[in-house]
């Protein structure tokens, strides 16, 4: 057995998990790009179509009924928290909205834990999705594969949509200049509310995928890959959508790379005993935010904003 | 002016010498496995790295989400230091009795767990403090979950304990003088944590109060202003984040103290998360604020609000929605509407002694 064998599973659930962390990413990349705002809230969301795809799935509907209504109910639920949330504070400092998004995280969480009474919840199997399969030395879940090809096709449709139609137009339009589009007749509240629309949606997609792969939702499980999601952001510029989306399987690749390093080293006759290197697969994601933002604080993509007085 | 500002000097002195004999008296009436010491011992906790943590953001304007990293390091020095030597080879179970084999006074270690808070800070804000608001906040939250990380990990297990839980420390409790039987005589053990905590919180006021306090707020307000002013930008944020990482370290292992033990994994951005919205509710830019918020928050969700966890019944009615976590639920909604409506939390920017005394009185509460 060569070390391309002992590297190959991981890499695969990398490329996985970081097509999961880019829908993810999305949504606060496109948030931050208009309200220039950390919807720290947006991993609870995430959570929230887990928990919501398991009570849905235990009352018996057939899962092409389930699906469709979770994906409903999390864009329903992004849409409410924007208008609750951050709408009445739209001119407050941005530190007070920032805040605001961590009270709706945490409120969403104590909900969570109110309703399934802080118990891990099995996420129900969706069937298909969840057939072994197996890839060269691999035995993985299809959900493996489709992740990837999934992501990159709602990323197409999602770029088309802002370069191609009127309501992606005033979306770039809001981000460059928030006031100045205003006064050109942009229905401000409406883009916003598509913007966490377009977020949740995409979130509650990642969510199915998330879940199928680990399979148990609790009212922190939102917040571990809403974190990571943001990094990837960060990573590939901050409002830049290719940028997150490549950011997210960088990390995803790398956080998986890491959670096998002890076993890889060790094939590879590195190490001669566990090391317990998996512990830093969290801490990887968070040393490297901190690199490149010292390095480059706008990311592979980001635009250069120069500070006016 | 000058005059007013002593009378409420005076009566905040006042105040605060009031509830810590109160704190005394009802310590030694009240027994003492009453709901009300595991308020007022954790509120001093909170309070303190409360405090620490509106020194930063509040007075200084650095948005920092690190808190809970600060407290992880100043917790796990105490616990280090301070177990004794005949309990090691018991806690340290996995990795032979540990390396550390002598124990620190109880002060000593605490202050250590303060100043490695505040060296992890220096070291973190050399590159971190360049950062602006959002970016500096998820920077400072990223540092608190690598330090989470590196304290769990086995290979460090001879210092740290790896993943397994440090215990057996020196807490609260032992505060309490006791006689030969092992009686308690006197109780201390609510008394010294608001000493400990009344002191750093009064460190901190001072230092807010003298010119380096000018200078952060002068920072907070204009960052180009103060620079402009002849403010060393760099050098004064540096100060302000190691000063509050000292202190949270210290109320880190006041945390240590409260719990009796203490884990890494518990220290998550939630708490960090918790801290600033006790900051928020009591005022962004308010000691006292911070303070009265602390004990507010923590009587609430550990004591007050506790009978929405439990049935409850009005004659024959059983009032709907009670069960376990119905508590946490209105304690957000109620968060959720300070932070929407009432933004500028308790006492906004003022403080118990500026309070204008002789005119329109506000509560005075709890606060110190």
């Amino acid at each position: 057995m060569n070390v391309w064998d002992t590297v190959f599973p991981y890499l695969l659930s990398g490329i996985s998990v970081g097509g999961q962390y880019a829908l993810i990413a999305i949504g606060y990349t496109m948030v931050y790009g208009i309200l220039r705002l950390i919807n720290f809230a947006h991993g609870d969301v995430f959570m929230v179509a887990g928990i919501v795809m398991v009570y849905i799935a235990s009352s018996g509907l057939p899962i092409w009924v389930c699906i469709p209504l979770v994906l409903l109910i999390t864009v329903f639920v992004g849409f409410l928290i924007e208008r609750v949330a951050y709408k009445p504070l739209r001119s407050a400092p941005r530190m007070s909205v920032m805040i605001s998004a961590i009270g709706v995280s945490y409120a969403l969480q104590n909900l969570v834990l109110y309703v399934t009474g802080g118990l891990n919840k099995q996420y129900p199997t969706i069937p298909w999705i969840s057939d072994t399969v197996v890839i060269g030395p691999a035995k993985t879940k299809l959900v493996t594969v489709i992740t990837p090809i999934l992501v990159i096709a709602l990323v197409v449709a999602l770029v088309l949509l802002i370069n191609k139609t009127k309501i992606g137009m005033a979306m770039r339009a809001v981000s460059k200049d928030f006031e100045t589009s205003q006064l050109m007749g942009i229905k401000i509240n409406n883009v916003i509310s598509a913007t966490f629309i377009i977020g949740s949606f995409l979130a509650g997609v990642g969510s199915i995928l998330y879940f199928t792969n680990y399979p148990t939702v609790i009212q922190t499980s939102g917040a571990m890959p809403g974190l990571k999601a943001f990094v990837a952001a960060v990573f590939g510029g901050i409002g830049s959508i290719p940028g997150a989306v490549i950011g997210a399987f960088i990390i995803g690749i790398m956080e998986n790379i890491i959670k096998g390093l002890d076993v890889i080293l060790f094939k590879a006759g590195i190490i001669s005993g566990p090391m317990g290197l998996a512990t830093f697969s969290d801490a990887f994601t968070f040393a490297l935010l901190i690199v490149i933002l010292i390095v480059k604080p706008t990311g592979l993509f980001g635009e250069k904003v120069t500070d006016k007085v | 002016m000058k005059k007013k500002n002593n009378i409420g000097s005076y009566i905040t002195l006042g105040v605060v010498i009031l509830i810590y004999a109160a704190v005394f008296i009802a310590e030694q009436t009240i027994p003492s496995t009453s709901m009300l010491f595991t308020v007022l011992k954790k509120g001093a906790t909170y309070a303190l790295v409360a405090v620490s943590m509106n020194l930063l953001n509040g007075f200084t304007g650095i948005f920092s989400l690190g808190q809970a990293g600060f407290m992880l390091i100043g917790a796990y020095i105490y616990g280090i230091f301070t177990i004794p030597v005949s309990m090691r080879g018991q806690v340290y179970q996995y990795f032979d009795g540990g390396l550390v084999q002598f124990t620190l006074p109880i002060i000593i270690a605490m202050i250590l767990g303060g100043l490695a808070a505040a060296f992890f800070a220096f070291l973190i804000g050399l590159p971190v403090l360049r950062l602006k608001s959002d970016y500096l906040a998820i920077a400072t939250l990223g540092f608190a979950e690598i330090v989470r990380a590196i304290f769990q990990w086995n290979g460090l297990g001879p210092v740290t304990n790896g993943s397994n839980m440090l215990r057996s420390f020196p807490n609260f409790n032992d505060f309490n003088i006791t006689d030969a039987q092992g009686n308690v005589t006197v109780y201390l053990s609510t008394l010294i944590p608001f000493i400990m905590s009344g002191i750093c919180i009064l460190i901190i006021v001072l230092l807010i109060n003298s010119s380096y306090g000018r200078a952060f707020k002068a920072i907070r307000d204009d960052e180009v202003a103060a620079e402009a002013m002849g403010i060393n930008l760099a050098h004064h944020k540096r100060l302000a984040f190691c000063i509050s990482s000292f202190f949270a370290g210290v109320s880190g292992a006041m945390l240590a103290m409260y719990q009796t033990t203490v884990q890494a994994k518990s220290f998550t951005s939630a708490m960090t998360y918790e801290i600033l919205l006790i900051v928020v509710i009591g005022g962004i830019g308010s000691v006292t604020g911070s303070v009265l918020s602390s004990f507010l928050f923590v009587a609430c969700s550990e004591w007050w609000l506790r009978f929405l966890d439990e049935q409850q019944m009005i004659g024959d009615f059983q009032v709907p929605l009670l069960r376990n976590g119905f508590r946490l639920v209105v304690f957000s909604v109620i968060i959720m509407i300070v932070v929407l409506f009432f933004r500028r939390g308790i006492m906004g920017d003022r403080e118990l002694w500026n309070l204008n005394f002789t005119g329109r009185r506000k509560n005075k509460g709890d606060g110190k």
